[in-house]
């Protein structure tokens, strides 16, 4: 398949009272034609900077693209006016969001949020998008659309809200859908409903996925192919199976080991990985994920690794120790 | 279900919530939040807790520690009947029973610092009068939960949500409970942390012989960490039974679609699985369906699902199930 999205050496920062805070620092993944990547990894570590810098929404002044490119269909969106990028959010690439409260507008109905992006991107009349939203409802499983136009967003459930959210990224035939953590305020039962409903909507109309999400299980359920960040870079990547079958960064493998599976017998001991999380503003030089590493070696602390080869295609991970990592058990 | 070794008896439980017919509420109705909920727990066991958002977990768990008013039901707490007793006993069992949050710092003063919230407690109640006692006590309390005598100077912002939530169990610890409701204590935190938390909380359990119930709706972390597990379903118990019967043979419908749709951290066993997707949404607790309140999502109700109301029977032994099929 074709790269739909390629981006290069990607860096963000924050200007924060703290210090700079390095987001998103020299990180570069890809997203074929039609393919779900995952980004996965805990709070902090830069996953909604990501999509939200491809998008060139990250919060001026104090966010800001330092470096890096961002290659759509071939083109640099990080070159292109103002202007340009409004042409291509929503109509090539479209979000949702975790809390689809918070972007759906309170005080306009349903139908006039999803006919406005049609009426500006597609320049369709009044009377087109509003067979256009009937259209993309009922495809995201909204029984009784036509009526349902005229209803504000408090008058929805949260599940229905997020198929709205969907409907709307829908409703201009995007080739890519960034969703960030687009479950995560939901419950298993009704997580498992939008899950199946964007991968039947992304076969059937072979849109791209980003999916960001925390949920190692959401991701073997789904994606296609994981990148793991940590600290701002990506310190794993690989397809879904050779990241859960041969994780080769201790990050990957510490968090396979920490949560328990329904499908193994119980343990009597969780294994967590101990410690925190790095302050983004008091990186050193080395490894970030050192401090709680249990394969740690003296060198990680002053060179930082990174990204290399492992076994399988396209397997790769950012880490001094990969061949030890690469014998040890799935749980210790 | 009465069991002489319980700390905690929860009969017959009833919550409704009167809501609208006020000036901006709309039309007046009353939420069934929790719908004659029975359930024992016995001393150093942990009871899970699970169902989806709204049907009645965190209610049932605030009218255990008489945060809220039980519309009908009675709670027997170490052999006393909290609905029958007055102010002052209900404070001296009140202390007995203490609860964790899913976001600690909602609940954390934030003008405070650690040492002052552990401490303040202490104070109010009595329990440690002298204030050099008390700084060793809140020492204490902070290596209990495996942080550094240091934090105690730290204000809530400045922890990490796992540590927060640490110092949110060191609070109850403080009181020296016999009884820790923990609603969704792990919700909000990343899966590294969870296991942190998890784990910290069954070594307290082991050290203190405490007894909980666990309220969360991640099934997998209520399989490590329950002895038993009750489902809840629009304000009542539909399946009830030790762990590994509840996971490996569910009887409930409703039990088995909640474990179908847990993903599991494997591409090849995914791959593998037949998912059986739960439709529609739980329905409003203000007009429940009659008969079997599962039956509109139901995969395999019958006509007489509609209008028969399933009770919740022991289907094997210890193992009860509110289903006209099961
Ligand atoms: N508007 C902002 N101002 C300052 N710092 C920010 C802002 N947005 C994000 N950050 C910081 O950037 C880092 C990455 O954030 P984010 O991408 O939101 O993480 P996540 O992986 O949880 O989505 C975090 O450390 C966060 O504190
Ligand atoms: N104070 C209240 N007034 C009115 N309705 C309430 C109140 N508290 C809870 N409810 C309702 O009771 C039901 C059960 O809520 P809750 O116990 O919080 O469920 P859970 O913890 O399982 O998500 C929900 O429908 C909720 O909206
Ligand atoms: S580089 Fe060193 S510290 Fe970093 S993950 Fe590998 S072994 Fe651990
Ligand atoms: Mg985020
Ligand atoms: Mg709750």
């Amino acid at each position: 398949m074709a790269t739909l999205l390629e981006v290069r050496s990607l860096t963000t920062e924050f200007v924060t009272r703290g210090g700079v805070v390095r987001a998103v620092d020299g990180v570069s993944w890809d997203v074929a034609e039609g393919e779900t990547v995952a980004l996965v990894g805990e709070s902090g570590c830069g996953k909604s900077v990501s999509a939200l810098s491809v998008m060139r929404l990250v919060a001026a002044p104090a966010g800001r693209i330092v470096s890096g490119q961002v290659f759509f269909k071939g083109r640099d969106l990080l070159a292109l006016s103002e202007e340009e990028m409004r042409r291509v959010r929503g109509r090539e690439i479209a979000m949702v969001f975790q809390e689809p409260m918070t972007s759906l507008n309170p005080v306009l109905t349903i139908g006039r949020q999803l006919t406005e992006g049609l009426e500006i991107h597609l320049g369709m009349t009044r009377g087109g998008a509003r067979q256009r939203a009937v259209e993309v409802l009922a495809t995201v499983g909204i029984p009784d659309a036509a009526r349902r136009l005229s209803q504000y967003p408090h008058q929805f459930s949260g599940g229905m809200r997020q198929r709205i959210m969907i409907a709307a990224a829908l409703a201009c035939n995007p080739a890519l859908i960034l969703a960030d953590e687009p479950t995560t305020a939901l419950d298993v039962t009704i997580q498992a409903q939008i899950l199946e409903l964007m991968r039947d909507l992304s076969r059937r109309f072979g849109v791209a996925m980003l999916i960001i999400t925390h949920n190692l299980g959401v991701v073997a359920r789904y994606a296609d192919r994981v990148n793991v960040m940590y600290a701002g870079r990506i310190v794993e990547r690989g397809s879904a199976r050779d990241l859960y079958r041969r994780p080769r960064h201790p990050y990957t493998l510490g968090l396979l080991r920490s949560v328990p599976r329904l499908d193994e017998p119980r343990r009597a001991r969780l294994q967590p990985i101990e410690g925190q999380p790095p302050d983004l503003t008091r990186l050193g030089p080395g490894c970030a994920f050192a401090p709680r590493c249990t394969f740690r070696v003296e060198r990680c602390r002053v060179e930082r690794p990174v990204l290399a080869p492992a076994d399988g295609e396209g397997h790769v991970t950012a880490c001094w120790e990969a061949a030890r990592v690469a014998g040890a058990p799935a749980l210790a | 279900m009465t069991d002489n070794g319980a700390l905690l008896e929860v009969r017959n439980l009833v919550k409704h919530f009167h809501v609208g017919g006020g000036l901006f509420g709309g039309a007046p109705g009353v939420v069934r939040a929790v719908d004659g909920v029975s359930f024992a727990i016995r001393r150093g066991e942990t009871l899970g807790l699970v169902g989806e958002s709204g049907c009645g977990k965190t209610t049932t768990g605030r009218c255990i520690l008489q945060l809220e008013r039980p519309t009908s039901g009675e709670i027997v707490f170490d052999g006393q009947n909290l609905t029958k007793l007055d102010d002052a006993g209900l404070r001296r069992v009140r202390r007995r029973m203490q609860v964790i949050f899913q976001d600690p710092y909602s609940s954390l003063n934030p003008r405070m610092t650690i040492g002052q919230i552990l401490a303040e407690p202490l104070v109010v109640h009595g329990l440690v009068p002298d204030r050099a006692a008390r700084e060793a006590r809140v020492g204490e309390l902070l290596r209990h939960v495996g942080l550094l005598p240091q934090h105690a100077h730290r204000y809530p912002h400045e922890l990490s949500g796992g540590q927060r939530q640490r110092v949110g169990i060191a609070r109850a610890l403080a009181m020296e409970p016999a009884l820790i409701v923990c609603d969704e204590p792990v919700s909000a935190l990343d899966v590294s942390i969870q296991a942190q938390i998890v784990n910290l909380l069954e070594d307290l359990q082991r050290q203190f012989g405490l007894t909980y119930l666990f309220v969360a709706h991640d099934l997998s972390v209520v399989r490590h960490i329950s002895d038993r597990v009750a489902v809840m379903y629009l304000g009542k118990i539909v399946e009830i039974a030790g762990r590994q019967a509840l996971y490996e043979d569910p009887l409930h419908p409703y039990t088995r679609a909640l474990l179908s749709a847990v993903p599991i951290p494997d591409p090849d066993v995914e791959a593998r699985r037949v998912h059986v997707v739960l439709g529609g949404e739980v329905p409003s607790p203000l007009n429940p369906p009659a008969g079997c309140v599962f039956h509109p999502r139901c995969p395999i109700a019958v006509d007489r699902c509609r209008s028969e109301v399933p009770v919740l029977r022991e289907v094997k032994p210890g193992h009860w199930a509110a289903c006209l099929l099961a």
